[in-house]
């Protein structure tokens, strides 16, 4: 018997959801709101919620003092070369455990995993003087390895899990078709796994993104990246929540448009799996 | 040509011997059907003889030539799945024409192949269209589609069409016996059902437990089963097997009389019994008696309409020159 649900619980339901979700944005909203206010406003008491002088001053500011471009274009070229290489390595790992898995093919997935339990600041020590000892501090390559590495476990996961989906014998078949091992994994298993590999590669742009704890550790000026564009609005001169709300929703405004248009895809993704 | 021969192969999953040495040969052109219950190893065999598998030790020769550390994609077989594996993302053109591009042939004589066979089988409305918007039985003649226009030394069949519903199972079946009789090729298939054995091959390998129990045409394997398994096996409604005194009569541990080589009679006859379930086909009737003193149950088939019913005692005689005489190792007494 199908469960009813009732109308009244249904838009009880809806209210609660909204309310959460509401909740969940509120900091990204009041940001939002902050950089359109002027500096005495922001940190007025009680705080103002949209009965101010709206001012696009912050952001005037912000473009004339620093280069937003530039840390742009290091934030795309960091988080999709990280994502891309990242693909590119993980694809044939999740292959091989999710279609030849040996005895320990558990086990290893689970102590990959296990290495994003570690704290990162306990591997920043080695990782930095092998940047230095490399000449890879503060290059937008040095940067691609690190958050590629350090998302791995995560796309290697993702990707097992889309893989372990697709029928076995659809592979056997384009063996017996004649496809080599290249051949099977680039004109059967990828195109099938497209909708997998999409909504990896949106999740890990999106997590490369916004990772700040590299990022901020490992560059200073050249390979900078829109986390150390916020950050430098936190320092000497004191705080400016009015600027730096202004550079925040700068930072983060391409990856909410990315998310906003690329929602569904990132449900179902985040979701595969889970239902058949 | 597509003679495959196996030598002394064995597989091993871990320390479990799924098959224990086996020897067998199937000749040029011949429609050879494994069959046995489930997990008995027959869709293993076939899997080692495709490649996609390796074998633990012994051989595979594939035109008198050692195929046995040879890939899947070079050992000149197509293979055609119990699901079908079509490629969901491709159209049945690119289905049918993926392994001839796999094979780097140019694209006309690609295009020429694709519509032969598409032809052949029925498929040129649908080329364009994906195995999405097909219904099962396209789906396996894309499948086959897929196979043959490889041209391939030896057609590998994996239960085909055990996904299919009982009218186009037996569409397709006289189909791919077609197929056969056109194209001369070597066909293995694999199968639980033995009227599928028994109504396309040339020769059926009977498996159980890994092991070839008999090797032989239909009517070999139906007239003189080696053993009491392949004489359960082979023939439906199954054969009737009575011990005890009735077989020590014959000389033997064990008799098997076939439903078919039974008389009913309302009047006189050696055994009788009681009908407890009786099955009206039209064109022959099945009876499932009891109380005989021989088995629990002994099933006759009478051609025709016959009209006993549930609770009716009936008269029934066993031709005497079929019955099967079977020792105490179950083995065939000639």
């Amino acid at each position: 018997m199908a469960r009813t649900v009732t109308t009244r619980r249904k838009s009880l339901n809806t209210v609660l959801a909204w309310a959460v979700g509401l909740l969940i944005f509120f900091p990204i909203l009041w940001t939002i709101l902050t950089s359109f206010k002027t500096e005495a406003q922001a940190i007025a008491s009680p705080p103002l919620f949209l009965n101010f002088n709206w001012t696009l001053e912050n952001y005037a500011i912000v473009q004339e003092r620093s280069d937003y471009m530039r840390f742009l274009w290091n934030s795309v070229i960091i988080a999709g070369g990280s994502t891309i290489l990242g693909v590119i390595i993980a694809v044939p790992a999740a292959w091989a455990m999710a279609f030849v898995p040996s005895k320990r093919t558990k086990d290893i997935l689970l102590w990959m995993l296990s290495t994003k339990m570690l704290p990162a600041v306990g591997v920043l020590y080695p990782i930095y003087l092998l940047f230095i000892r490399l000449g890879l501090l503060d290059t937008r390559g040095g940067l691609v390895v690190v958050l590629m590495l350090i998302n791995l476990p995560i796309i290697v996961w993702m990707l097992y899990t889309y893989f372990r989906e697709i029928p076995g014998e659809i592979l056997e078949a384009a063996r017996m078709d004649g496809a080599t091992l290249k051949e099977e994994i680039l004109y059967v298993l990828t195109p099938m796994a497209i909708p997998g590999i999409a909504s990896t590669v949106l999740l890990n742009f999106i997590l490369a993104w916004n990772e700040a704890f590299w990022t901020l550790n490992l560059t200073a000026v050249d390979a900078a990246p829109l986390t150390a564009f916020i950050a430098s609005y936190s320092s000497p001169e004191g705080l400016f929540f009015a600027k730096l709300s202004a550079a925040s929703t700068m930072a983060i405004a391409p990856i909410l448009i990315l998310g906003w248009f690329s929602q569904k895809q990132l449900v179902r993704g985040l979701t595969f799996g889970a239902v058949k | 040509m597509g003679r495959i021969q196996l030598k002394s192969v064995t597989k091993s999953f871990g320390d479990v011997e799924v098959i224990p040495p086996l020897d067998l040969t199937i000749e040029d052109g011949e429609f050879t059907v494994f069959v046995g219950p489930s997990g008995c190893g027959k869709s293993t065999l076939l899997r080692l003889i495709a490649g996609l598998e390796d074998i633990t030790s012994g051989h595979i020769e594939i035109d008198g030539t050692d195929a046995t550390d040879v890939p899947p994609a070079k050992r000149g077989l197509a293979m055609v799945f119990q699901s079908y594996a079509l490629y969901p993302h491709m159209t049945v053109r690119k289905n049918i024409a993926f392994p001839l591009r796999m094979a780097k042939l140019d694209q006309a004589e690609i295009d020429k192949r694709v519509e032969g066979a598409a032809s052949v089988l029925n498929l040129t409305d649908y080329l364009d269209r994906r195995p999405g918007q097909l219904s099962g039985g396209q789906r396996q003649r894309v499948a086959i589609g897929r196979a043959i226009v490889r041209e391939p030394a030896a057609f590998l069949f994996d239960e085909p069409l055990s996904n299919l519903d009982a009218a186009l199972r037996v569409g397709m079946r006289l189909e791919i016996s077609e197929l056969h009789e056109r194209l001369a090729t070597t066909m293995i298939y694999v199968t639980h059902d033995q009227v599928e054995a028994m109504t396309m091959a040339d020769k059926i390998v009977v498996l159980q437990a890994g092991v070839i129990e008999q090797v032989g045409s239909p009517l070999e394997l139906y007239r003189t089963p080696r053993n009491l398994f392949v004489a359960g096996f082979i023939g439906s409604p199954k054969m009737n097997f009575i011990e005890g005194p009735e077989a020590a009569k014959h000389g033997a541990q064990t008799i098997g009389i076939r439903p078919e080589h039974i008389a009913v009679s309302e009047t006189e006859g050696e055994w009788s019994g009681v009908v407890s379930v009786s099955e009206h086909l039209g064109s022959d009737t099945f009876f499932h008696v009891h109380e005989t003193g021989l088995a629990e149950t002994i099933t006759v088939r009478a051609d025709g309409e016959v009209g006993f019913r549930h609770g009716d005692r009936i008269h029934l005689t066993p031709r005497q020159d079929v019955i099967h005489r079977f020792d105490a190792k179950g083995l065939r007494i000639e």
